[in-house]
Protein backbone atom coordinates (compact mmCIF):
# COMPACT_ATOMS: atom_id res chain seq x y z
CA UNK A 1 0.00 0.00 0.00
CA UNK A 2 2.82 2.49 0.95
CA UNK A 3 4.75 2.03 -2.69
CA UNK A 4 1.23 2.76 -4.87
CA UNK A 5 0.40 5.75 -2.22
CA UNK A 6 4.35 7.25 -3.10
CA UNK A 7 4.51 5.69 -7.20
CA UNK A 8 1.06 8.07 -7.44
CA UNK A 9 2.44 11.17 -5.97
CA UNK A 10 5.37 10.80 -7.12
CA UNK A 11 4.10 10.24 -10.55
CA UNK A 12 1.18 13.37 -10.16
CA UNK A 13 3.87 15.51 -9.20
CA UNK A 14 6.16 14.96 -12.04
CA UNK A 15 3.19 15.45 -14.56
CA UNK A 16 2.92 18.51 -12.86
CA UNK A 17 6.47 19.46 -13.11
CA UNK A 18 6.16 18.15 -16.70
CA UNK A 19 3.60 20.27 -18.35
CA UNK A 20 5.94 23.42 -17.24
CA UNK A 21 8.57 22.11 -19.64
CA UNK A 22 5.49 21.70 -22.08
CA UNK A 23 3.77 24.85 -21.29
CA UNK A 24 6.86 26.62 -22.85
CA UNK A 25 7.91 24.60 -25.67
CA UNK A 26 4.49 24.47 -26.77
CA UNK A 27 3.94 28.10 -26.42
CA UNK A 28 7.26 28.78 -29.07
CA UNK A 29 5.77 25.86 -31.06
CA UNK A 30 2.14 27.36 -31.29
CA UNK A 31 2.94 30.26 -32.10
CA UNK A 32 5.56 29.39 -34.69
CA UNK A 33 2.88 28.00 -36.59
CA UNK A 34 0.20 30.64 -36.17
CA UNK A 35 2.72 32.84 -37.76
CA UNK A 36 3.31 30.20 -40.81
CA UNK A 37 0.77 32.47 -43.20
CA UNK A 38 2.82 35.58 -42.59
CA UNK A 39 5.42 33.50 -42.97
CA UNK A 40 5.51 32.19 -46.36
CA UNK A 41 4.03 35.35 -47.56
CA UNK A 42 6.97 37.66 -46.49
CA UNK A 43 9.54 35.62 -45.23
CA UNK A 44 11.11 35.21 -41.96
CA UNK A 45 13.86 38.22 -42.35
CA UNK A 46 11.62 40.00 -45.08
CA UNK A 47 8.67 40.54 -42.36
CA UNK A 48 11.36 42.13 -39.66
CA UNK A 49 12.76 44.52 -41.77
CA UNK A 50 9.20 45.61 -43.97
CA UNK A 51 8.61 48.95 -43.35
CA UNK A 52 4.78 48.75 -43.98
CA UNK A 53 2.00 47.73 -41.47
CA UNK A 54 -1.30 48.20 -43.81
CA UNK A 55 -4.70 46.28 -43.05
CA UNK A 56 -6.62 48.02 -45.57
CA UNK A 57 -4.27 46.80 -48.31
CA UNK A 58 -3.30 43.55 -46.33
CA UNK A 59 0.65 44.74 -46.28
CA UNK A 60 2.25 43.99 -43.18
CA UNK A 61 6.06 44.00 -41.91
CA UNK A 62 7.54 44.05 -38.09
CA UNK A 63 9.72 47.07 -38.97
CA UNK A 64 7.98 49.50 -36.96
CA UNK A 65 6.80 47.86 -34.00
CA UNK A 66 10.56 46.39 -33.41
CA UNK A 67 12.19 49.25 -33.71
CA UNK A 68 9.52 50.94 -31.42
CA UNK A 69 10.34 48.49 -28.56
CA UNK A 70 14.15 48.22 -28.97
CA UNK A 71 13.91 51.95 -28.61
CA UNK A 72 11.54 52.42 -25.83
CA UNK A 73 13.37 49.74 -24.17
CA UNK A 74 16.57 50.93 -24.39
CA UNK A 75 15.25 54.35 -23.37
CA UNK A 76 14.06 52.62 -20.36
CA UNK A 77 17.40 51.10 -19.61
CA UNK A 78 19.40 53.99 -19.98
CA UNK A 79 17.39 55.80 -17.44
CA UNK A 80 17.07 52.93 -14.96
CA UNK A 81 20.90 51.26 -14.93
CA UNK A 82 22.50 54.60 -12.91
CA UNK A 83 19.06 54.94 -10.85
CA UNK A 84 18.98 51.11 -9.67
CA UNK A 85 22.53 51.06 -8.74
CA UNK A 86 22.29 53.95 -7.02
CA UNK A 87 19.39 52.63 -4.80
CA UNK A 88 21.20 49.82 -3.99
CA UNK A 89 24.88 51.51 -3.14
CA UNK A 90 22.15 53.80 -0.89
CA UNK A 91 20.35 50.64 0.53
CA UNK A 92 23.51 48.59 1.28
CA UNK A 93 25.86 50.99 1.85
CA UNK A 94 24.76 53.91 3.33
CA UNK A 95 21.72 54.13 4.73
CA UNK A 96 21.50 53.52 8.93
CA UNK A 97 20.72 50.15 9.21
CA UNK A 98 17.59 50.91 10.81
CA UNK A 99 16.16 52.61 7.15
CA UNK A 100 17.22 49.79 5.17
CA UNK A 101 14.22 46.99 6.11
CA UNK A 102 11.39 50.16 5.10
CA UNK A 103 13.39 51.94 2.14
CA UNK A 104 13.99 48.37 0.40
CA UNK A 105 10.21 47.54 1.06
CA UNK A 106 9.03 50.66 0.10
CA UNK A 107 11.15 50.24 -3.50
CA UNK A 108 10.03 46.98 -3.44
CA UNK A 109 6.09 47.97 -3.55
CA UNK A 110 6.77 50.14 -6.19
CA UNK A 111 7.30 47.05 -8.36
CA UNK A 112 3.90 45.74 -6.91
CA UNK A 113 1.81 48.53 -8.59
CA UNK A 114 -0.01 47.10 -11.75
CA UNK A 115 1.23 47.97 -14.88
CA UNK A 116 -1.96 49.21 -15.96
CA UNK A 117 -2.21 52.00 -12.91
CA UNK A 118 1.52 53.27 -14.39
CA UNK A 119 -0.04 53.90 -17.97
CA UNK A 120 -2.95 55.33 -16.65
CA UNK A 121 -0.81 57.79 -14.53
CA UNK A 122 2.00 58.29 -17.54
CA UNK A 123 -1.09 58.94 -19.71
CA UNK A 124 -3.42 61.30 -17.42
CA UNK A 125 -0.39 62.80 -15.37
CA UNK A 126 3.19 62.53 -16.88
CA UNK A 127 2.03 63.16 -20.55
CA UNK A 128 0.85 66.67 -19.93
CA UNK A 129 3.84 67.64 -17.72
CA UNK A 130 6.50 66.46 -20.66
CA UNK A 131 4.67 68.05 -23.60
CA UNK A 132 4.27 71.23 -21.73
CA UNK A 133 7.24 71.48 -19.40
CA UNK A 134 10.32 69.00 -19.86
CA UNK A 135 10.59 68.45 -23.54
CA UNK A 136 10.36 71.84 -24.73
CA UNK A 137 12.93 72.38 -21.73
CA UNK A 138 14.95 69.65 -23.47
CA UNK A 139 14.42 70.84 -27.01
CA UNK A 140 15.67 74.05 -26.10
CA UNK A 141 18.85 72.66 -24.52
CA UNK A 142 19.73 70.09 -25.76
CA UNK A 143 18.06 70.30 -29.28
CA UNK A 144 21.00 70.40 -30.93
CA UNK A 145 22.16 66.42 -30.46
CA UNK A 146 20.65 64.65 -33.09
CA UNK A 147 17.02 62.68 -31.85
CA UNK A 148 16.53 65.15 -29.10
CA UNK A 149 15.39 68.28 -31.07
CA UNK A 150 11.88 68.51 -32.72
CA UNK A 151 8.54 69.01 -31.76
CA UNK A 152 7.27 67.99 -28.03
CA UNK A 153 4.30 65.40 -28.07
CA UNK A 154 4.12 64.39 -24.65
CA UNK A 155 2.44 60.83 -25.89
CA UNK A 156 5.82 59.05 -26.95
CA UNK A 157 8.76 56.93 -26.71
CA UNK A 158 10.23 59.54 -23.82
CA UNK A 159 7.17 58.81 -22.18
CA UNK A 160 6.99 54.94 -22.51
CA UNK A 161 11.22 55.11 -21.80
CA UNK A 162 10.10 56.40 -18.11
CA UNK A 163 7.37 54.83 -17.58
CA UNK A 164 9.16 51.95 -17.81
CA UNK A 165 12.16 52.87 -16.54
CA UNK A 166 10.33 53.34 -13.14
CA UNK A 167 8.89 49.96 -13.44
CA UNK A 168 12.13 48.00 -13.88
CA UNK A 169 14.05 49.95 -11.06
CA UNK A 170 12.65 48.14 -8.06
CA UNK A 171 13.28 45.01 -10.07
CA UNK A 172 17.12 45.78 -11.46
CA UNK A 173 18.21 46.93 -7.93
CA UNK A 174 16.61 44.03 -6.04
CA UNK A 175 19.09 42.46 -8.18
CA UNK A 176 22.42 44.22 -7.89
CA UNK A 177 21.67 44.60 -4.36
CA UNK A 178 21.74 40.78 -3.86
CA UNK A 179 24.95 40.88 -5.72
CA UNK A 180 26.56 43.55 -3.56
CA UNK A 181 25.15 41.41 -0.23
CA UNK A 182 27.90 38.91 -2.06
CA UNK A 183 30.88 41.33 -2.10
CA UNK A 184 32.88 39.39 0.98
CA UNK A 185 33.18 41.66 4.18
CA UNK A 186 37.39 41.20 4.31
CA UNK A 187 37.50 42.82 0.79
CA UNK A 188 35.77 45.88 1.83
CA UNK A 189 37.62 46.12 5.12
CA UNK A 190 41.28 45.62 3.53
CA UNK A 191 39.95 48.64 1.18
CA UNK A 192 39.02 50.50 4.34
CA UNK A 193 42.34 49.67 6.24
CA UNK A 194 44.32 51.26 3.51
CA UNK A 195 42.20 54.73 3.65
CA UNK A 196 40.12 54.45 1.06
CA UNK A 197 37.02 56.63 1.27
CA UNK A 198 33.47 54.90 1.27
CA UNK A 199 32.59 55.83 -2.63
CA UNK A 200 36.15 54.92 -3.40
CA UNK A 201 35.36 51.37 -2.07
CA UNK A 202 31.88 51.18 -3.86
CA UNK A 203 33.69 52.51 -7.03
CA UNK A 204 36.93 50.33 -7.02
CA UNK A 205 35.86 47.58 -4.79
CA UNK A 206 32.04 46.45 -4.55
CA UNK A 207 31.49 47.40 -8.84
CA UNK A 208 34.17 45.60 -10.27
CA UNK A 209 34.02 42.79 -8.15
CA UNK A 210 30.10 41.97 -9.21
CA UNK A 211 30.19 43.67 -12.61
CA UNK A 212 28.34 40.21 -13.68
CA UNK A 213 25.78 40.50 -11.44
CA UNK A 214 24.85 44.12 -12.30
CA UNK A 215 24.75 43.29 -16.05
CA UNK A 216 22.89 40.03 -15.26
CA UNK A 217 20.09 42.54 -13.43
CA UNK A 218 20.14 44.87 -16.21
CA UNK A 219 19.49 42.05 -18.95
CA UNK A 220 16.79 41.19 -16.95
CA UNK A 221 15.50 44.10 -17.07
CA UNK A 222 15.25 44.73 -19.91
CA UNK A 223 13.74 41.56 -20.70
CA UNK A 224 10.86 42.66 -18.79
CA UNK A 225 10.94 46.26 -20.78
CA UNK A 226 10.51 44.72 -23.84
CA UNK A 227 7.05 43.10 -23.34
CA UNK A 228 5.62 45.09 -21.46
CA UNK A 229 2.26 45.88 -22.30
CA UNK A 230 0.05 48.09 -20.91
CA UNK A 231 1.92 50.96 -19.45
CA UNK A 232 3.20 51.38 -23.10
CA UNK A 233 0.28 50.81 -24.58
CA UNK A 234 -0.93 54.06 -22.87
CA UNK A 235 1.46 56.11 -23.65
CA UNK A 236 3.80 54.98 -26.30
CA UNK A 237 0.79 56.61 -29.33
CA UNK A 238 0.72 53.76 -31.41
CA UNK A 239 2.01 55.08 -34.72
CA UNK A 240 3.02 53.14 -37.38
CA UNK A 241 6.25 54.41 -38.52
CA UNK A 242 9.73 55.03 -37.54
CA UNK A 243 10.27 58.21 -35.15
CA UNK A 244 12.55 60.70 -36.09
CA UNK A 245 13.02 62.16 -32.23
CA UNK A 246 12.63 60.45 -29.11
CA UNK A 247 9.12 62.72 -28.29
CA UNK A 248 7.84 60.85 -31.46
CA UNK A 249 4.71 58.26 -31.09
CA UNK A 250 5.86 54.64 -31.99
CA UNK A 251 4.67 51.28 -31.42
CA UNK A 252 5.96 47.85 -29.44
CA UNK A 253 5.29 44.89 -30.03
CA UNK A 254 3.09 43.94 -27.48
CA UNK A 255 1.15 47.30 -28.00
CA UNK A 256 0.37 46.29 -31.18
CA UNK A 257 -0.68 42.95 -30.15
CA UNK A 258 -2.73 45.11 -27.13
CA UNK A 259 -4.91 47.02 -29.91
CA UNK A 260 -4.93 44.91 -32.51
CA UNK A 261 -5.49 41.53 -31.49
CA UNK A 262 -9.37 41.24 -31.02
CA UNK A 263 -10.11 43.50 -33.80
CA UNK A 264 -7.79 41.77 -37.10
CA UNK A 265 -9.83 42.12 -40.44
CA UNK A 266 -8.43 39.33 -42.10
CA UNK A 267 -6.41 35.80 -42.02
CA UNK A 268 -3.13 37.34 -42.77
CA UNK A 269 -3.50 40.21 -40.52
CA UNK A 270 -4.23 38.13 -37.38
CA UNK A 271 -0.80 35.67 -38.77
CA UNK A 272 1.13 38.95 -38.99
CA UNK A 273 0.11 39.35 -35.21
CA UNK A 274 1.01 36.00 -34.27
CA UNK A 275 4.29 36.19 -36.44
CA UNK A 276 5.25 39.55 -34.24
CA UNK A 277 4.12 37.25 -31.27
CA UNK A 278 6.88 35.03 -32.12
CA UNK A 279 9.33 37.67 -32.07
CA UNK A 280 9.11 39.27 -29.08
CA UNK A 281 9.11 35.50 -27.80
CA UNK A 282 11.89 35.03 -29.41
CA UNK A 283 13.54 37.83 -27.98
CA UNK A 284 12.61 38.00 -24.46
CA UNK A 285 13.84 34.05 -24.67
CA UNK A 286 17.08 34.83 -25.20
CA UNK A 287 17.41 38.17 -23.47
CA UNK A 288 15.93 36.28 -20.26
CA UNK A 289 18.10 33.48 -20.58
CA UNK A 290 21.66 35.10 -21.17
CA UNK A 291 20.68 37.03 -17.84
CA UNK A 292 19.92 33.39 -16.06
CA UNK A 293 22.98 32.03 -17.23
CA UNK A 294 24.76 34.70 -15.85
CA UNK A 295 23.19 34.30 -12.85
CA UNK A 296 23.40 30.40 -12.52
CA UNK A 297 27.20 30.71 -13.43
CA UNK A 298 27.43 33.29 -10.92
CA UNK A 299 25.86 30.99 -8.33
CA UNK A 300 28.12 28.04 -9.09
CA UNK A 301 31.62 29.93 -9.24
CA UNK A 302 31.64 32.53 -6.76
CA UNK A 303 30.96 36.03 -7.91
CA UNK B 1 27.54 59.17 -2.84
CA UNK B 2 25.19 62.49 -3.40
CA UNK B 3 23.78 60.80 -6.66
CA UNK B 4 23.16 57.56 -4.75
CA UNK B 5 21.19 58.93 -1.66
CA UNK B 6 19.42 61.29 -5.03
CA UNK B 7 18.16 58.35 -7.25
CA UNK B 8 16.65 56.27 -3.86
CA UNK B 9 15.12 59.52 -2.95
CA UNK B 10 13.60 59.62 -6.91
CA UNK B 11 12.30 56.08 -6.46
CA UNK B 12 10.62 56.85 -3.42
CA UNK B 13 9.44 60.18 -4.66
CA UNK B 14 7.79 58.56 -7.89
CA UNK B 15 5.73 56.01 -5.63
CA UNK B 16 4.94 58.97 -3.61
CA UNK B 17 3.40 60.84 -6.30
CA UNK B 18 1.80 57.99 -8.46
CA UNK B 19 -0.09 56.89 -4.91
CA UNK B 20 -0.99 60.52 -4.46
CA UNK B 21 -2.28 60.81 -8.17
CA UNK B 22 -4.27 57.25 -7.36
CA UNK B 23 -5.86 58.49 -3.69
CA UNK B 24 -6.57 61.83 -4.66
CA UNK B 25 -8.56 60.45 -8.02
CA UNK B 26 -9.50 57.82 -7.24
CA UNK B 27 -11.27 58.26 -3.76
CA UNK B 28 -13.35 61.06 -5.94
CA UNK B 29 -14.50 58.60 -7.96
CA UNK B 30 -15.61 56.03 -5.58
CA UNK B 31 -19.15 55.79 -4.11
CA UNK B 32 -21.55 53.38 -2.80
CA UNK B 33 -22.85 52.95 -5.81
CA UNK B 34 -19.61 52.29 -7.32
CA UNK B 35 -19.18 49.14 -5.76
CA UNK B 36 -23.22 47.87 -6.31
CA UNK B 37 -24.14 49.73 -9.58
CA UNK B 38 -23.50 48.30 -13.44
CA UNK B 39 -21.94 50.38 -15.62
CA UNK B 40 -23.85 54.05 -16.99
CA UNK B 41 -24.40 54.49 -20.26
CA UNK B 42 -21.84 56.52 -21.77
CA UNK B 43 -21.84 60.48 -20.91
CA UNK B 44 -24.38 59.39 -18.18
CA UNK B 45 -23.40 60.42 -14.96
CA UNK B 46 -23.11 58.00 -11.88
CA UNK B 47 -22.97 53.57 -12.78
CA UNK B 48 -20.58 51.36 -10.82
CA UNK B 49 -18.59 48.17 -11.91
CA UNK B 50 -20.05 45.63 -10.06
CA UNK B 51 -19.94 43.52 -12.39
CA UNK B 52 -16.11 44.08 -12.50
CA UNK B 53 -15.27 43.15 -9.05
CA UNK B 54 -17.34 40.34 -9.14
CA UNK B 55 -15.41 38.58 -12.30
CA UNK B 56 -11.77 39.58 -11.27
CA UNK B 57 -12.76 37.72 -8.44
CA UNK B 58 -14.13 34.71 -9.78
CA UNK B 59 -11.40 34.79 -12.70
CA UNK B 60 -8.70 35.25 -9.71
CA UNK B 61 -10.46 32.31 -8.02
CA UNK B 62 -10.32 29.86 -10.74
CA UNK B 63 -6.85 30.82 -11.58
CA UNK B 64 -5.71 29.98 -8.27
CA UNK B 65 -7.83 26.86 -8.70
CA UNK B 66 -5.62 25.71 -11.43
CA UNK B 67 -2.33 27.14 -10.22
CA UNK B 68 -1.88 26.03 -6.64
CA UNK B 69 -2.24 22.13 -7.24
CA UNK B 70 0.09 22.25 -10.12
CA UNK B 71 2.29 24.93 -9.01
CA UNK B 72 2.38 23.15 -5.91
CA UNK B 73 2.97 19.68 -7.07
CA UNK B 74 5.58 20.53 -9.34
CA UNK B 75 7.71 22.94 -6.75
CA UNK B 76 7.56 19.50 -4.41
CA UNK B 77 8.89 17.38 -7.01
CA UNK B 78 11.87 19.58 -7.52
CA UNK B 79 12.79 19.81 -4.12
CA UNK B 80 11.64 16.43 -2.89
CA UNK B 81 12.76 14.18 -5.89
CA UNK B 82 14.79 16.16 -8.23
CA UNK B 83 17.45 18.32 -5.91
CA UNK B 84 20.45 17.57 -7.95
CA UNK B 85 20.49 16.41 -11.55
CA UNK B 86 19.81 17.53 -15.08
CA UNK B 87 15.67 16.92 -15.21
CA UNK B 88 15.67 19.63 -11.93
CA UNK B 89 17.66 21.87 -14.06
CA UNK B 90 16.38 21.94 -17.06
CA UNK B 91 12.96 22.43 -15.26
CA UNK B 92 13.82 25.15 -13.07
CA UNK B 93 15.72 27.00 -16.29
CA UNK B 94 12.32 26.47 -18.21
CA UNK B 95 10.06 27.89 -15.11
CA UNK B 96 12.11 31.40 -15.17
CA UNK B 97 11.86 31.31 -18.48
CA UNK B 98 8.26 31.16 -18.46
CA UNK B 99 7.88 33.62 -15.05
CA UNK B 100 9.36 36.20 -18.01
CA UNK B 101 7.38 35.44 -20.86
CA UNK B 102 5.77 38.36 -21.54
CA UNK B 103 2.01 38.21 -20.47
CA UNK B 104 0.55 39.49 -23.40
CA UNK B 105 1.79 36.35 -25.72
CA UNK B 106 0.22 34.28 -22.88
CA UNK B 107 -3.08 35.64 -24.07
CA UNK B 108 -2.32 35.28 -27.66
CA UNK B 109 -1.64 31.74 -26.80
CA UNK B 110 -4.85 30.76 -24.93
CA UNK B 111 -6.56 32.71 -27.61
CA UNK B 112 -5.30 30.04 -30.03
CA UNK B 113 -5.90 26.94 -27.66
CA UNK B 114 -9.05 27.82 -25.97
CA UNK B 115 -10.86 31.28 -27.84
CA UNK B 116 -11.07 30.36 -31.42
CA UNK B 117 -11.49 26.16 -30.83
CA UNK B 118 -14.59 27.27 -28.52
CA UNK B 119 -15.87 29.93 -30.86
CA UNK B 120 -16.07 32.78 -27.97
CA UNK B 121 -14.57 34.64 -25.55
CA UNK B 122 -14.84 33.39 -21.89
CA UNK B 123 -13.90 33.80 -17.92
CA UNK B 124 -12.33 30.20 -18.11
CA UNK B 125 -9.82 31.02 -20.84
CA UNK B 126 -8.55 34.20 -19.01
CA UNK B 127 -8.86 32.13 -15.71
CA UNK B 128 -5.86 29.32 -17.34
CA UNK B 129 -4.55 32.43 -19.21
CA UNK B 130 -3.59 33.68 -15.27
CA UNK B 131 -2.53 30.23 -13.95
CA UNK B 132 -0.23 29.97 -16.81
CA UNK B 133 1.37 33.27 -15.42
CA UNK B 134 0.81 31.54 -11.61
CA UNK B 135 2.29 28.84 -11.96
CA UNK B 136 6.17 28.99 -12.27
CA UNK B 137 5.66 31.88 -9.41
CA UNK B 138 4.08 29.30 -7.01
CA UNK B 139 6.72 26.73 -8.30
CA UNK B 140 9.78 29.07 -7.83
CA UNK B 141 9.09 29.79 -4.03
CA UNK B 142 7.36 26.21 -2.85
CA UNK B 143 10.85 24.77 -4.23
CA UNK B 144 12.82 27.59 -2.78
CA UNK B 145 11.43 27.08 0.70
CA UNK B 146 10.62 23.32 1.01
CA UNK B 147 14.65 22.97 0.55
CA UNK B 148 14.97 25.01 3.71
CA UNK B 149 12.94 22.64 6.10
CA UNK B 150 15.96 20.47 7.60
CA UNK B 151 16.60 17.08 6.45
CA UNK B 152 16.79 15.52 10.13
CA UNK B 153 12.72 16.51 10.02
CA UNK B 154 12.34 14.16 7.10
CA UNK B 155 14.89 11.26 8.18
CA UNK B 156 12.86 11.29 12.24
CA UNK B 157 9.59 10.74 9.95
CA UNK B 158 11.22 8.29 7.81
CA UNK B 159 12.12 6.59 10.99
CA UNK B 160 8.73 6.36 12.16
CA UNK B 161 7.71 4.02 9.47
CA UNK B 162 5.73 6.49 7.24
CA UNK B 163 6.30 6.61 3.22
CA UNK B 164 7.98 8.83 1.65
CA UNK B 165 4.43 11.07 0.53
CA UNK B 166 3.12 10.90 3.77
CA UNK B 167 6.23 12.43 4.91
CA UNK B 168 6.05 15.45 2.50
CA UNK B 169 2.26 16.22 2.99
CA UNK B 170 2.16 15.96 7.10
CA UNK B 171 5.95 16.77 7.52
CA UNK B 172 7.84 19.26 5.21
CA UNK B 173 4.37 20.87 4.43
CA UNK B 174 3.82 21.55 7.67
CA UNK B 175 7.06 22.90 8.25
CA UNK B 176 6.99 25.33 5.34
CA UNK B 177 3.41 26.17 5.67
CA UNK B 178 3.88 29.75 5.91
CA UNK B 179 6.60 29.89 3.26
CA UNK B 180 4.36 28.24 1.14
CA UNK B 181 1.36 30.30 1.87
CA UNK B 182 3.66 33.42 1.25
CA UNK B 183 4.41 32.59 -2.08
CA UNK B 184 0.82 31.86 -2.78
CA UNK B 185 -0.47 35.32 -1.52
CA UNK B 186 2.66 37.10 -3.78
CA UNK B 187 1.36 34.66 -6.90
CA UNK B 188 -2.12 36.43 -6.28
CA UNK B 189 -1.34 39.88 -6.07
CA UNK B 190 0.56 39.23 -9.58
CA UNK B 191 -2.31 38.24 -11.45
CA UNK B 192 -4.82 40.13 -9.60
CA UNK B 193 -4.03 43.35 -11.92
CA UNK B 194 -2.56 41.54 -14.64
CA UNK B 195 -4.53 43.34 -18.09
CA UNK B 196 -3.08 42.28 -21.25
CA UNK B 197 -3.47 38.41 -20.69
CA UNK B 198 -7.00 39.11 -20.52
CA UNK B 199 -8.00 41.23 -23.26
CA UNK B 200 -8.05 37.94 -25.90
CA UNK B 201 -9.44 35.98 -23.30
CA UNK B 202 -11.79 36.86 -20.75
CA UNK B 203 -12.25 40.04 -22.85
CA UNK B 204 -15.17 42.75 -21.32
CA UNK B 205 -18.61 42.84 -20.74
CA UNK B 206 -21.07 45.39 -19.69
CA UNK B 207 -23.91 43.48 -18.17
CA UNK B 208 -24.03 41.64 -15.42
CA UNK B 209 -22.84 37.98 -16.26
CA UNK B 210 -22.21 34.61 -14.17
CA UNK B 211 -21.56 31.76 -16.62
CA UNK B 212 -17.84 31.31 -16.90
CA UNK B 213 -17.77 30.37 -20.68
CA UNK B 214 -19.12 33.62 -21.49
CA UNK B 215 -17.10 36.46 -21.81
CA UNK B 216 -16.40 38.65 -18.24
CA UNK B 217 -15.41 42.01 -17.57
CA UNK B 218 -12.33 42.42 -14.85
CA UNK B 219 -11.46 45.21 -13.03
CA UNK B 220 -8.44 45.78 -15.64
CA UNK B 221 -9.92 45.35 -18.58
CA UNK B 222 -12.23 47.74 -17.99
CA UNK B 223 -10.03 50.65 -16.17
CA UNK B 224 -8.30 49.92 -19.79
CA UNK B 225 -11.05 50.29 -21.72
CA UNK B 226 -12.99 53.16 -19.35
CA UNK B 227 -9.56 55.27 -19.75
CA UNK B 228 -8.70 55.10 -22.70
CA UNK B 229 -12.69 55.80 -23.44
CA UNK B 230 -13.48 60.44 -23.99
CA UNK B 231 -16.09 59.94 -21.86
CA UNK B 232 -14.74 62.27 -18.44
CA UNK B 233 -17.23 59.65 -15.94
CA UNK B 234 -15.82 56.76 -17.70
CA UNK B 235 -11.89 57.75 -16.76
CA UNK B 236 -13.12 59.05 -13.43
CA UNK B 237 -14.25 55.46 -12.78
CA UNK B 238 -11.17 54.18 -14.04
CA UNK B 239 -9.14 55.94 -11.11
CA UNK B 240 -11.43 54.63 -8.77
CA UNK B 241 -11.08 51.81 -10.19
CA UNK B 242 -7.32 51.81 -10.07
CA UNK B 243 -7.47 52.88 -6.42
CA UNK B 244 -9.65 49.91 -5.31
CA UNK B 245 -7.31 47.62 -7.43
CA UNK B 246 -3.68 49.31 -5.95
CA UNK B 247 -5.29 48.71 -2.73
CA UNK B 248 -6.00 45.05 -2.94
CA UNK B 249 -2.24 44.46 -4.22
CA UNK B 250 -1.08 46.55 -1.82
CA UNK B 251 -2.59 45.04 0.93
CA UNK B 252 -1.59 40.93 -0.49
CA UNK B 253 2.04 42.04 -0.56
CA UNK B 254 2.13 43.59 2.96
CA UNK B 255 0.68 40.75 4.07
CA UNK B 256 2.88 38.40 2.38
CA UNK B 257 5.52 40.50 3.60
CA UNK B 258 4.20 40.43 6.94
CA UNK B 259 3.88 36.40 7.00
CA UNK B 260 6.92 36.06 5.57
CA UNK B 261 8.43 38.04 8.69
CA UNK B 262 6.66 35.56 11.09
CA UNK B 263 8.22 32.06 9.61
CA UNK B 264 9.70 29.04 10.45
CA UNK B 265 11.68 27.68 8.13
CA UNK B 266 10.27 29.51 5.16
Amino acid sequence: MKRIGDRIFKSVAFLSALLVVLLVVIIGVLLYMESRAAMDRFGFLGFIFRDVWNPVEDEFGGLFAVVGTLLSSAIAIVIATPVSIGVAIFITELSPSSLRGLLSAIIELLAAIPSIIYGMWGLFVLAPILRHSVEPWMIEHFGFIPFLGGKPYGIGLLNAGIVLSIMIIPYISSIVREVFSLVPDVMKEAAYAVGATRWEVVRNVVIPYTRSGIMAGVILGLGRALGETMAVTFVIGNAYRIPSTIYEPSITIASSLANEFTEATSTLHLSSLFFLAFVLFLITFVVMSLGRLIIMRMQRHGV
Amino acid sequence: MTLSSMSALVSIFFLLWILKDLVVRGIAAINWDFFTHLPAPPGEEGGGIRHAIYGTLVITAMASAIAIPVGLLAGTYLSEYARHGRFGLVVRFLSDILLSVPSIIVGTFVYAIMVRPMGTFSALSGAVALAIIMIPVILKTTDEVLRLVPDVVREAAYALGAPRWVVITKVVYRGAITGIMTGIILAVARIIGETAPLLFTSFSNNFWETNILRPMATMTVVIFNYAMSPYENWQSIAWGASFVLTVFVLVLNLLGRFLFRGRKYG
